[in-house]
């Protein structure tokens, strides 16, 4: 489904991918994780296309397409879903126009007719409660005034009615307490099917108590530099960083 | 090239010599005096403060008809009105009032609605306890200019305890498609103690050729009253319009203003209120959308007179092509007007390089006691909630346009009359599109 291979990238003259390979197959779940400053949130927002970043090398393949090539919309309408570490507030801009919005400029790329009015009530309606969302948010403001769960649920909301085939959580654990935390998740995993994959990149190993990935991958100054398992993330839990910068300085 | 300023005084003069014994009458008298004082005045350049972005040049070496024929059909006004608002609802077209195509509902004994001279003829006493004592004459060529030639207009008078329940509606309309033509509407609006009313100034222009307005509008707004102003303007790019409002607000009254400039060449909108009174509140919002070589300049006065009152302005535009916006708030708290809140913000979008926005806000306080505060910010469209839109599948214009919509919006829903939120949010979503 998505095949990285030698991504380089930077930000304002400096490099912070520096050659990542990964591949993601329909069906599984891949954590990212590393220290603070590794690169993890760059992976994140360079495969959903922000701007600021500039690709100097490498390629990636989504579904046998250059998503290098596409405008963030057009990654958005193959199947790619960001939820942010930081979901933006945006006043005058209701949270159901928003998205009914979303939905058929996403069918217009498709070549779908735009879903009407009370189809597209009852989907979303149905969706708010799969991830207990409360109707009452839909018509306020674009997480205006949310709080920071409220914030992150309303992600794995807009996750649950855009549907992507690969769907991508920044630091979604971030900032939640346990409760929070495991509504997000069971909500995620709600939504998982063998069609579809999850990239999660999270800092700490709880999230993936809830969310438990098939690969694990330690991304440290820009690389992959220790795949594994879910043990290998109860292992990073243990003992730390520490001793995966050591091993990579040796080498 | 023609010289506005001698060919007006001509106008003035050949208008006097045509006059059957008006010429003696008091009203003229002030009419005099405001012309020799716009003939010591002159049309302002941009070295008088107040006039420093706003250049009027190009309007004062061109010729203009004031008062002319036009040609406006039934058919040209289905086309170009607010749909589906009804009401009282008067059109002057060049200037003069036409009674052919205006309705007034309301019952005389809620409200009187008369055209100016009308009023001024049947109910002189009433009429000359307001008129010209708000209107500065001294200091403003334009208003000076006005009051030089006062005649065409409306006076509406909301008797004491009243509540206008239609909503009263005036159409300016310039007929520019065969030749350049002016006018200067003055509109008297008294509202006494404890009345209720909402009042609509719209100002359009049909036609390519020059128009110029030069509006002059004061509001009385006695105790306990509640007034809703909205202006409207949706002029061509032709057209110059100068627009001064002035309020006066008594003990306990509320006062709501909206001025939206949808379209219009040269607009310079001059909103005075004198807060005159304690425990007034008096609301300012504004929202432009200069484009091409536009150029929209607000002027605002909240003069705080008395203790207790509370003002607050909202101003946001949205600037494209080369075009040119100006904010100026000024905001008095004179020496007893103690214990004022007073807040002004105004915020701009710049989509373009080549457009420019020049904001002042005038904070002058002599009391105390008091809050005050302001804020202007101009930048662009935030790229982290545009970004956010995008990766949700919204193409990037049709994210633009909904951030800039929303941008808007709390302005717009300031608008209390439906049909007209639902005619500005139609124009507004086609300009963003």
């Amino acid at each position: 489904m998505l095949k990285i291979k030698d991504l380089h990238a930077s930000i304002e003259g400096k490099e912070i991918l520096r050659g990542i390979n990964l591949q993601v197959n329909p069906g599984e779940v891949h954590a990212i994780m590393g220290p603070n400053g590794s690169g993890k949130s760059t992976l994140a927002s360079v495969l959903a296309g922000r701007e600021e970043y500039e690709i100097s090398g490498g390629s990636v393949d989504f579904d046998g397409k250059d998503l290098l090539d596409l405008a963030p919309e057009e990654r958005a309408a193959e199947g790619i879903f960001l939820a942010f570490q930081y979901p933006v507030e945006i006043p005058g801009v209701t949270t159901i126009n928003f998205l009914k919005t979303a939905v058929n400029e996403m069918r217009k790329y498709r070549g779908e007719d735009p879903l009407d009015a009370a189809q597209f009530l009852r989907m979303v309606r149905e969706k708010a409660k799969l991830v207990k969302m409360n109707d009452s948010l839909l018509k306020r403001s674009l997480n205006e005034g949310f709080s920071g769960g409220e914030k992150k649920r309303n992600e794995i909301f807009q996750m649950a009615v855009l549907e992507p085939k690969l769907a991508i959580l920044d630091e979604t654990d971030s900032g939640l307490d346990i409760d929070a935390l495991r509504i997000v998740a069971e909500g995620v995993n709600s939504l998982r099917s063998p069609e579809k994959a999850t990239i999660v990149v999270t800092h700490y190993q709880r999230l993936l108590d809830y969310i438990v990935p098939d690969f694990v991958h330690v991304l440290y100054k820009g690389r992959i530099v220790k795949s594994g398992t879910k043990e290998l993330a109860m292992e990073l839990e243990e003992k730390g960083y520490d001793w995966i910068k050591a091993e990579v300085e040796l080498v | 090239m023609v010289d506005l300023k001698e060919k007006l005084v001509a106008d003035f003069r050949s208008r006097e010599a045509a006059m059957n014994g008006e010429a003696q009458s008091p009203l003229h008298q002030t009419r005099q005096k405001a012309l020799a004082r716009f003939e010591e005045l002159g049309f302002p350049t941009p070295r008088n403060e107040e006039w420093k972005y706003s250049n009027v040049r190009n309007l004062t070496n061109q010729d203009f008809d004031f008062g002319g024929t036009h040609a406006i059909t039934v058919e040209d006004i289905e086309k170009f009105k607010i749909p589906n608002l009804s009401g009282n609802i008067l059109y002057f077209i060049n200037g003069k009032y036409e009674a052919g195509l205006s309705t007034i509902v309301s019952p005389a004994s809620q409200v009187s609605i008369r055209p100016l001279r009308e009023a001024l003829a049947t109910q002189p006493e009433l009429v000359s306890t307001y008129f010209g004592n708000l209107a500065d004459t001294q200091d403003e060529a334009f208003t000076a200019l006005n009051a030089a030639f006062a005649g065409d207009g409306v006076f509406i008078h909301v008797p004491k305890g009243k509540v206008v329940e239609e909503s009263i509606v005036l159409y300016f309309i310039n007929d520019a498609r065969s030749a350049n033509v002016g006018a200067q509407p003055r509109n008297l609006f008294v509202i006494e103690q404890n009345a209720q009313v909402q009042l609509t100034e719209t100002f359009l222009t049909l036609g390519e050729s020059s128009a110029f307005t030069n509006a002059v509008t004061e509001i009385h707004v006695a105790q306990d009253a509640h007034v809703q102003y909205y202006k409207v303007q949706n002029d061509s790019d032709a057209t110059y319009h100068v627009g001064t409002t002035e309020v006066r607000m008594a003990d306990n009254s509320h006062f709501y203003a909206a001025t939206v400039s949808l379209n219009g060449g040269f607009i310079r909108n001059n909103l005075n209120i004198a807060l005159d009174g304690e425990h007034c509140d008096a609301h300012m919002y504004g929202l432009y959308f200069p484009d091409g070589k536009q150029h929209i300049d607000n002027h605002t006065v909240a003069d705080h007179r008395k203790p207790n009152s509370e003002s607050n302005e909202l101003y946001k535009g949205v600037l494209r092509g080369q075009s040119t916006g100006v904010f100026n708030g000024k905001i008095f708290v004179r020496e007893d007007a103690q214990k004022t809140n007073a807040f002004q913000s105004c915020k701009n979008v710049v989509l373009s390089p080549q457009a420019t926005m020049n904001t002042k806000p005038q904070l002058e306080i002599w009391a105390d006691d008091v809050k005050c505060s302001h804020g202007t910010t101009t930048g662009q469209l935030d790229d982290e909630a545009l970004f956010y839109l995008r990766s949700r599948g919204i193409s990037k214009p049709e994210a633009m346009s909904l951030l800039m919509f929303a941008f808007c919006e709390d302005v717009i829903t300031q608008i209390k009359i439906e049909p007209i939120r639902a005619y500005l949010e139609e124009i507004i979503a086609k300009k963003l599109a």
